[in-house]
């Protein structure tokens, strides 16, 4: 494998250092920009329709925001869907005829002037649901994030349980207001749109457009150029580099001055951010927002993103979310049937998703514990330890006499 | 294995007195008020109704029962390893399944058999579950968490959600995603009636199968050899290698040890309930960790009290008339408790106070 890419690379480390930062960058953004023009001439049939792309795209986002807690920070994070459900429902209660005991319109674009409800142009609910998950986060983080690893998941994965809890019996029988509409869902949620600067040549309402996907693949992409650049500054900051050195040693970063509780809020808190927007941004994308998609499994999915890619390593976690979100949505689907085709054996590939998802998980732990791309630091770290001393030495059977002395 | 933290205690000690704790004195104020209003709405349904109370009770005993096996499970494996064994609740699950299978399949009994054959199925099939899911919890130790023994602690845990997903993926495989149902084999008749509260056969029966399960593992753990080489080795694991415990296999023998359980609870589980599908083991597994985690993880007595606690807390949600959140919410009331305890009092209740949970 090497020898066949090392021309490629030996070329590629002769260019000049400032087109190696930005070159690459620029071309794959170009590539991403152009897809809804050229996908359909590709060959293979493996390469989504854009409809498709927008949901992938969306699910990049949300993993390089989980990346931000699980990467950068080593929080594991097993409730990241409640992030997601709650940018989902900030969607749904500002830009739909829910709360019909009002009318309220600021910048809706698409709606009759005089329809009950709040109606609240996209974009500002975007940040609003960034701002009210990053509150959220903050408030789910302070009392948690003293635990240490295995408690912290374990609490996380509790409130991802018990938001879904609250949200489907949030009606009218169960607390008596009809917060959430229960298992129905509130639907239909405002589409996105630029309304008066229409005039400017900008779309004025994206559902209605005849070209819609498109407007939403960009738009989503433009959301994740987003998410990557705040990461990347994120992580070269003085607060990115707090968060590696908890992730790396949490006794030796507080002795080194990290205050503990506040840089791991901030993880939290910015991650939950990513999460709530990309949340608000497919909940207005599917036009719903419903309780029966914020289980459990869906935060798995995205920690496998995570750990497929390679924590903490940007390139990775896109890599990772794009391989795993193209399977989610159509990819297990023509696996099976390309299986079908040679065996002549019906096999309902996509019925046993989760149990891939965990042996992807399971086998990359093992394997490649750092990712298909992985994270240079963060390869280090596993390979060298940077934890304590190992316990007891499984390849040696306890012999403790002939360990390495460097171990110690 | 109560105090299995206290050598590590001083390794970790920097950071105990760096780490602020952030921890007002007016959190346990309201604790204490929340605990003396549940105390207080307890009191008047038992006022109220008080053969209703008991009632739920007792169906609130016997689920505590399965939880309090299927936790046992998660904290020998905790005590040992300090790892969440996230696949434990859908070995339990499997463990369920095999044993519905056995009795349709092996033995095909129905409810109209006769009470020697239904007892002589019960008995093998607990056998079956029993051996198979200690088999394979030990498998999964051996393929999964032991190369990452050395890992950071993340690893292990992660391998362990998706070793959960793999199980759940072989439930479906085998059993298909509906639900596995057996004839109610042992009748719901009360046994005996005192002052108006029935105790019924079935419900007496997981009891009786429980309670001798409980005495043969505290006995095992405390009096045998196998047992002291457990204790030592969740003390100490290269204090246990020196003095001669070979710690891998204790480590194995303490995971088929959990799978027995989780085996037999499966089981119970299955005669209770009549149905078990894949998926339940996840959500049981995670409300038996609670069981754990509220009696204080690591503890095999906190185990059992937690798990018959957690039992009393769904029950009482459930089914008491005044007041209550019905059962919607008996989930998110289990998992707030969950968390609860983790923020006020990470130790559980019969835990000593150790670092990691601070």
């Amino acid at each position: 494998m090497t020898s066949v890419f090392e021309p490629v690379r030996a070329s590629w480390s002769r260019l000049p250092a400032r087109v190696r930062q930005y070159g690459l960058a620029t071309l794959v953004i170009t590539l991403a920009a152009l897809y809804p023009f050229y996908f359909d001439l590709l060959p293979g049939g493996v390469f989504p329709v854009v409809s498709i792309a927008v949901v992938m795209l969306i699910f990049v986002m949300m993993a390089l925001g989980l990346n931000i807690v699980v990467g950068y920070a080593g929080l594991l994070d097993l409730g990241y869907v409640a992030f997601y459900a709650v940018g989902a429902y900030v969607a749904a209660w500002f830009a739909s005829l829910h709360f019909d005991q009002v009318t309220f319109h600021f910048g809706s674009v698409g709606v009759q002037s005089d329809a009950p409800g709040i109606h609240i142009s996209i974009w500002l609910v975007l940040i609003v649901a960034g701002i009210v998950t990053t509150v959220a986060g903050i408030l789910i983080g302070l009392p948690t994030l003293r635990l240490r690893g295995d408690y912290l998941a374990i609490v996380t994965l509790g409130f991802g349980e018990i938001i879904p809890i609250f949200v489907l019996n949030s009606d009218e029988q169960g607390i008596g207001f009809d917060l959430t509409h229960g298992a129905f869902g509130i639907n239909p949620i405002d589409s996105m749109g630029f309304g008066a600067l229409s005039a400017l040549g900008l779309p004025e309402v994206y559902r209605t457009s005849e070209n819609r996907a498109e407007l939403y693949f960009w738009t989503a992409l433009g959301l994740v150029l987003f998410t990557v650049f705040c990461s990347v500054r994120l992580r070269d900051s003085r607060l990115g580099r707090a968060w590696i050195a908890i992730r790396e040693d949490e006794t030796a970063a507080a002795a080194m001055g990290v205050p503990l509780m506040r840089t791991k809020t901030w993880s939290y808190a910015i991650g939950a951010f990513f999460g709530g927007v990309a949340g608000c941004f497919y909940a207005v994308y599917k036009s719903g927002a419903f309780p029966s998609d914020f289980y459990f499994q869906f935060s798995v999915f995205l920690l496998c993103m995570v750990i497929l890619g390679g924590m903490g390593s940007i390139w990775g976690v896109i890599a990772g979310a794009v391989i795993l979100s193209w399977l989610d949505r159509e990819g297990l689907a023509k696996i099976g049937s390309w299986i079908g085709d040679l065996s002549g054996q019906q096999v309902d590939v996509p019925k046993y998703a989760f149990g891939i998802y965990g042996a992807i998980i399971v086998t990359m732990m093992l394997l490649r514990p750092a990712g298909l791309i992985p994270e240079r630091r963060h390869k280090i770290e596993l390979e060298e330890g940077v934890h304590d001393t190992p316990f007891y030495d499984v390849q040696h059977e306890g012999t403790l006499t002939d360990r390495d002395p460097s171990d110690d | 294995m109560s105090d299995h933290e206290s050598p590590k205690q001083s390794r970790r000690a920097p950071h105990e007195l760096i780490a602020v704790r952030w921890r007002p004195k007016g959190v346990t104020v309201v604790g204490f008020a929340f605990v003396g209003l549940i105390a207080a709405w307890l009191l008047v349904n038992l006022v109220q109704t008080p053969t209703e109370f008991f009632q739920i009770a007792v169906v609130g005993l016997t689920n505590g029962s399965v939880y309090a096996l299927v936790a046992l499970g998660y904290t020998l494996v905790y005590g040992i390893l300090q790892l969440i064994n996230f696949a434990h609740g859908d070995v339990f699950a499997l463990g369920g399944l095999l044993s519905a299978t056995v009795i349709l399949d092996l033995f095909d009994v129905s409810s109209a058999s006769s009470p020697g054959t239904i007892a002589l199925a019960i008995g093998g099939s607990l056998l079956i579950a029993v051996a198979f899911s200690s088999t394979l919890n030990t498998t999964v130790e051996l393929v999964g968490y032991r190369r990452l023994r050395n890992a950071p602690r993340l690893a292990p845990l992660i391998t362990a959600v998706g070793m959960s997903f793999i199980l759940q993926n072989v439930g479906l495989y085998f059993w298909g995603p509906n639900y596995t149902s057996i004839d109610p084999l042992i009748s719901g008749d009360p046994a005996f009636t005192i002052g108006g509260v029935e105790f019924q056969w079935d419900n007496l029966t997981m009891i009786l199968i429980t309670v001798p399960i409980l005495l043969a593992l505290t006995w095992l753990v405390t009096s045998t050899k196998q047992g002291k080489a457990m204790r030592a080795t969740s003390q100490d694991m290269e204090a246990a290698a020196m003095m001669g415990i070979n710690v891998n296999r204790t480590i194995s023998f303490t995971f088929a040890l959990a799978g027995g359980l989780a085996g037999a609870a499966g089981l119970i589980y299955v005669l209770q309930f009549t149905t078990i599908r894949f998926d339940q083991g996840f959500q049981l597994g995670l409300i038996a960790f609670t069981a754990a985690v509220l009696g204080g993880i690591g503890n095999l007595a906190g185990a059992v009290l937690g798990g018959v606690l957690i039992g009393f807390v769904e029950a009482f949600a459930d089914g008491l008339s005044w007041l209550s959140p019905g059962a919607n919410w008996t989930r998110a009331i289990v998992f707030g408790l969950l968390i609860a305890v983790l923020v006020f009092r990470p130790e559980g209740l019969l835990g000593e106070r150790t670092p990691e949970g601070a």
